[in-house]
């Protein structure tokens, strides 16, 4: 079984049976359906061009310093007080190395400011920089329709005309915009509990319970569900926001590899042997922290592996499903419904509203002592504002859509919608000829740039083509592994994607990105016995 | 080439019958030792050798985790929370009854105001509900451009940066300056968002008594002697002062001109958190800075959430550029987190506008600070806690039963009797476990300028009444 040197394919099938341990042989029987994801390697030559790369940016960086520091070349950094320039510096020079040498270059790309809907097209404020980045101004003049393929948009609810849209005015008028207190105190609207109920039904739990932010339902509620004693197995790539919470909480936190069944099982079965480090006193909990949909990486989680290894070592998982919650699963239920899974397995499902609802906020749903427990104890209840009413009312009305509820067949035509747009443009994409990573059914796709002066150039040729797209860079990802990130949307039309796509291609040509080197006709490659077949010679 | 080779060779096994023998030996013994290096297993540390997988199996069958979470008793008081229907506004309809609202912190009475809801209707014809990105993709509307430059103005700083709610606002500013090694002096009294910032920031911190300069100088000057046993250490250590303007658990201002004062003595930046008194001291709203005359740059950082006085949703911080710019990219809610909904936005831009437009209600609200703060001066059994000036005083037990939760108990009875002639309080609540000085328990009173003469001395009879019922 020779594979050729340059062409390492991590082909991961439900049935690659010399990989796996006893256990896993009975995991075959857990997928319905093949389970494709793909992360092509990175070809040698770029690597090597992208360190050289890194490396010449640091040695100009370097050399743009030193003439900062002689004053060769203005300064446009802001300066310490004067009466202030003997304290302390608030920031260590090299902190700063990279903001001020590499993205500073680059950061005409990031944070562009829109003046209409984010839905899937947009009008950009246009900006020109007189001095390279430094400062930007506002010409006054506006992009136009430009090509969305940056926003959380999943299924199209960040729209301005419609239902949710009206019933969002109806309840401005009614209920005003703030609330100005907390749950506990005076701030729990009958929204508020309409919304929890509703929630909890879509998901198909006893009990709910939402938050003003997503970002700050991971950082208070994990606190308040583990503490000392406690240990938390968190994936390798997980948001900011889980390994906030996770610190907070004071327990020990074990990292196990990116999506990998046998580095948790193996953390599992250690933990459990040895108990709490020096001291071996058993655990009091194991919380296996999860997401649904990564989104760097646009892979989606081993959920039946998982709630398998959480049954046998009793463990307590928590899923957060910011980016799969609305975008996965035949009815929009999010990856447990994707893989047709029974919701009471997962014992924290959290989420978040601002992705495919097109509201904002986080909610996190389970049993009812969870919940309750939550409603006494969680850092965001006693002490956080409650959510606005005119947001309450747009995800009711966005859910009851998806749900069905409102006795439209709209929500069920967006995630038939969402789901082919995604099978099209990532097929299309992978016929081009780019590396892109992650799951088949993932609408979030990321396609690798590498070298970082590709970063800025995809960014301003696409812009130019009037796509509007994101690129990432280091620290968001690996160093060499810069990549740009599509989200696919059910708001898109066929003929915008494939004015995407062509623009995509026509980009790619010009600064040379379609690095994949495996064989693109069709079908081939995406059955495990057919891949084997080809190799046997 | 072949030559060559052969004539290195030559002079090596020249060089080899020239050594002493000491020294040959000594090479031949070090040779030996790298070979049994090499070819010895590994030791490890942390297995234990002595469990069979047997053993093994036998304690995983064993291990028993605890209930995800404690069982919460079906009556915890807290559990069933009081819902309004309606808007939260100054005729609030509390579990079925219209109440005055003496409860929510909506000083400036902006819940109700017209224009604002109308400017957010308006927003939201043009943008719709949410952003669907954080600030970096996408995320980034001229609202939140145009709000940031507003505040700037309004406080008088040079930049300002928002954050998408009001709790994350000081919980990510803090550890944006603040790392592992750094010191940082806060009040006892700092609130919970304050701790959070600090917990995730893992500085050194060193807390002083409330308001307690003297203390505070204490602390810095043990500070300081530790720095000159090591000064290469104290020159990268940076120091930092964490104060709230007015204080949330306890009502009362921070002595501002002495903190400066110790800020150039010592060379400590300080960090104000003003979500009080933003839109309540100074005589055009702009906080404890403008009460008491101290030149904004004095103070590195103000962060301050716009859920108070400006009734929007949200927070925000101000200072220098060479400060604020920082935390575009190292502030964890503003990075990693989607951004506000231009409708909010709009909202705290018209907030700010009428603000702007009336100072005088300032001084109204003011005044009513100081008349609702006699009028519940006396009540027997109940002390007022905090100043004059502070729209949101606290009513703590003058002689506790001895038990939190009785406390809780007959506090929470006045409050629902209060309830029963429609006037709406409420208990100021905390987490009792996570608090790092709790407060004693206390009812919540606030201030608005919506509330008038007859409202307020409705309000003070009905608790002098309840006092006198449930606390005989």
């Amino acid at each position: 079984l020779q594979s050729p040197c340059s062409q390492h394919l991590r082909y991961q099938y439900f049935n690659d049976l010399y990989k796996m341990t006893n256990h896993h042989a009975s995991c075959t029987l857990l997928y319905k359906k093949p389970f494709v994801e793909s992360f092509e390697e990175t070809p040698l030559l770029v690597a090597v061009l992208t360190y050289m790369g890194y490396g010449i940016l640091t040695i100009f960086g370097y050399l743009r310093d030193f003439l900062r520091d002689w004053k060769f070349e203005k300064c446009h950094l802001a300066r310490e007080r004067e009466e202030q320039k003997d304290f302390v510096p608030l920031y260590q020079d090299f902190e700063n190395f990279y903001t001020r040498n590499l993205y500073m270059r680059i950061r005409d790309n990031w944070n562009r400011p829109i003046c209409s809907v984010p839905g899937a097209k947009m009008d950009l404020v246009e900006r020109v920089t007189p001095d390279y980045n430094w400062t930007f101004e506002h010409t006054g003049n506006v992009l136009k329709d430009v090509i969305n393929m940056g926003s959380y948009n999943y299924l199209g609810f960040a729209e301005n005309t419609g239902t949710c849209a009206d019933a969002a005015s109806e309840c401005t008028v009614k209920y005003g915009v703030g609330v100005s207190s907390t749950r506990q105190e005076i701030g729990n609207l009958d929204k508020h509990e309409e919304l929890e109920k509703l929630v909890a039904g879509f998901l198909g739990v006893e009990s709910s319970m939402a938050f003003g932010m997503g970002f700050a339902t991971n950082s208070m509620n994990i606190p308040a569900l583990t503490g000392k004693g406690c240990l938390i197995l968190s994936d390798e790539l997980n948001h900011a926001s889980l390994v906030l919470g996770a610190r907070l909480s004071g327990s020990t936190i074990r990292v196990f590899k990116h999506n990998n069944m046998q580095s948790l099982e193996k953390l599992l079965r250690d933990a459990i042997v040895h108990g709490q480090p020096r001291t071996h006193r058993p655990w009091k909990k194991i919380l296996i922290l999860v997401e649904g949909i990564y989104s760097m990486e646009g892979s989606i989680v081993r959920l039946p592996e998982v709630i398998a290894l959480k049954k046998k070592y009793e463990a307590y998982l928590y899923l957060d499903e910011a980016h799969s919650i609305g975008a996965l699963g035949p009815r929009g239920r999010g990856v447990v419904d994707y893989f047709g899974l029974d919701p009471s397995d997962v014992d924290i499902m959290m989420g978040t509203f601002t992705k495919s609802f097109g509201a904002a906020g986080g909610y996190i749903g389970g049993k009812k002592e969870l919940i309750d427990y939550l409603r006494l104890h969680s850092h965001s209840a006693i002490h956080a504002t409650s959510m606005s009413p005119p947001i309450t009312q747009q995800i009711i009305t966005s859910m009851k859509c998806i749900m069905g509820e409102d006795g439209t067949t709209l929500g069920q035509e967006r995630l038939c919608q969402l789901s082919e747009n995604t099978t099209y443009f990532r097929r299309r994409l992978h016929e081009m000829g780019f590396i892109i990573y992650g799951n088949n059914d993932s609408p979030v796709v990321p396609l690798m740039l590498y070298m970082p002066a590709k970063i800025g150039a995809f960014g301003r040729e696409m812009l130019k083509r009037n796509i509007g797209t994101v690129v990432v860079g280091f620290p968001a990802t690996p160093i060499i592994e810069s990549r740009a990130r599509f989200c696919v949307s059910a708001a898109h039309t066929r003929e915008m994607l494939d004015k995407a796509l062509n623009a995509i291609s026509e980009v790619g040509d010009l600064l040379q990105l379609k690095y994949s080197r495996k064989n693109r006709h069709g079908s081939e490659g995406t059955d495990c016995f057919s891949f084997l077949e080809s190799h046997q010679d | 080439m072949a030559a060559g080779q052969q004539w290195v060779l030559v002079e090596m096994v020249q060089a080899f019958y020239e050594a002493p023998a000491y020294h040959l030996i000594l090479e031949g013994i070090l040779i030996l030792w790298i070979i049994r290096l090499l070819f010895s297993k590994t030791y490890k540390l942390q297995e234990r050798s002595d469990l069979t997988e047997k053993e093994k199996e036998e304690l995983i069958e064993e291990w028993q985790p605890e209930p995800l979470v404690p069982l919460v008793s079906k009556d915890h008081p807290s559990l069933n929370y009081d819902v309004v229907t309606g808007p939260p506004s100054h005729r609030i309809i509390v579990n079925g009854k219209e109440c005055i609202n003496f409860a929510s912190f909506n000083f400036l009475g902006l819940l109700d105001s017209e224009r604002v809801k109308l400017k957010a209707l308006s927003s939201l014809k043009k943008y719709g509900v949410g952003t669907c990105g954080p600030r970096g993709f996408y995320g980034t509307f001229d609202v939140h451009l145009e709000l940031e430059e507003r505040l700037a103005k309004f406080m008088r700083t040079e930049e300002a940066i928002i954050y998408s709610y009001g709790f994350a606002t000081i919980a990510s500013a803090i550890p944006a300056y603040s790392k592992r090694g750094d010191i940082v002096f806060v009040d006892e009294a700092a609130c919970f968002s304050i701790q959070k910032g600090l917990q995730a920031s893992r500085s050194f911190v060193k807390y002083f008594k409330h308001n307690d300069m003297e203390d505070l100088e204490r602390l810095l000057k043990e500070q300081e002697i530790e720095d000159q046993k090591n000064p290469r250490k104290a020159k990268v250590i940076r120091r930092f002062i964490v104060v709230e303007g007015l204080y949330i658990n306890t009502a009362d201002l921070c002595p501002l001109p002495e903190l400066v004062k110790l800020k150039y003595k010592y060379k400590v930046r300080i960090f104000l958190e003003e979500s009080m008194s933003f839109g309540v001291l100074g005589e055009h709203g702009r906080g404890v800075t403008e009460h008491f005359g101290v030149n904004i740059d004095d103070i590195d950082l103000i962060s301050a959430n716009m859920e108070n006085a400006l009734a929007s949703i949200g927070g925000f911080c101000c200072g220098r550029s060479f400060v604020i710019d920082h935390q575009r990219l190292s502030g964890q809610g503003y990075c990693f987190s989607a951004s506000l909904p231009p409708m909010l936005a709009s909202a705290a831009i018209e907030a700010l506008n009428i603000m702007e437009e009336d100072p005088g209600v300032f001084r109204v609200l003011r005044d009513k600070c100081k008349h609702v703060h006699k009028a519940l001066q006396g009540t027997p059994g109940l002390k007022v806690a905090g100043e004059p000036l502070a729209p949101a005083l606290h009513l703590q037990l003058e002689n506790s039963t001895g038990s939190r939760t009785n406390d809780l108990k007959l506090l929470r009875a006045i409050v629902d009797y209060s309830l029963e002639r429609r006037i709406a309080l409420t208990l100021a609540r905390y987490l009792d476990k996570e608090e790092r000085f709790l407060p004693p328990p206390s009812i919540r009173v606030v201030v608005t300028v919506e509330q008038t003469q007859e409202e307020i001395e409705k309000a003070a009879q009905c608790i002098r009444e309840a006092a006198v019922k449930i606390l005989k």
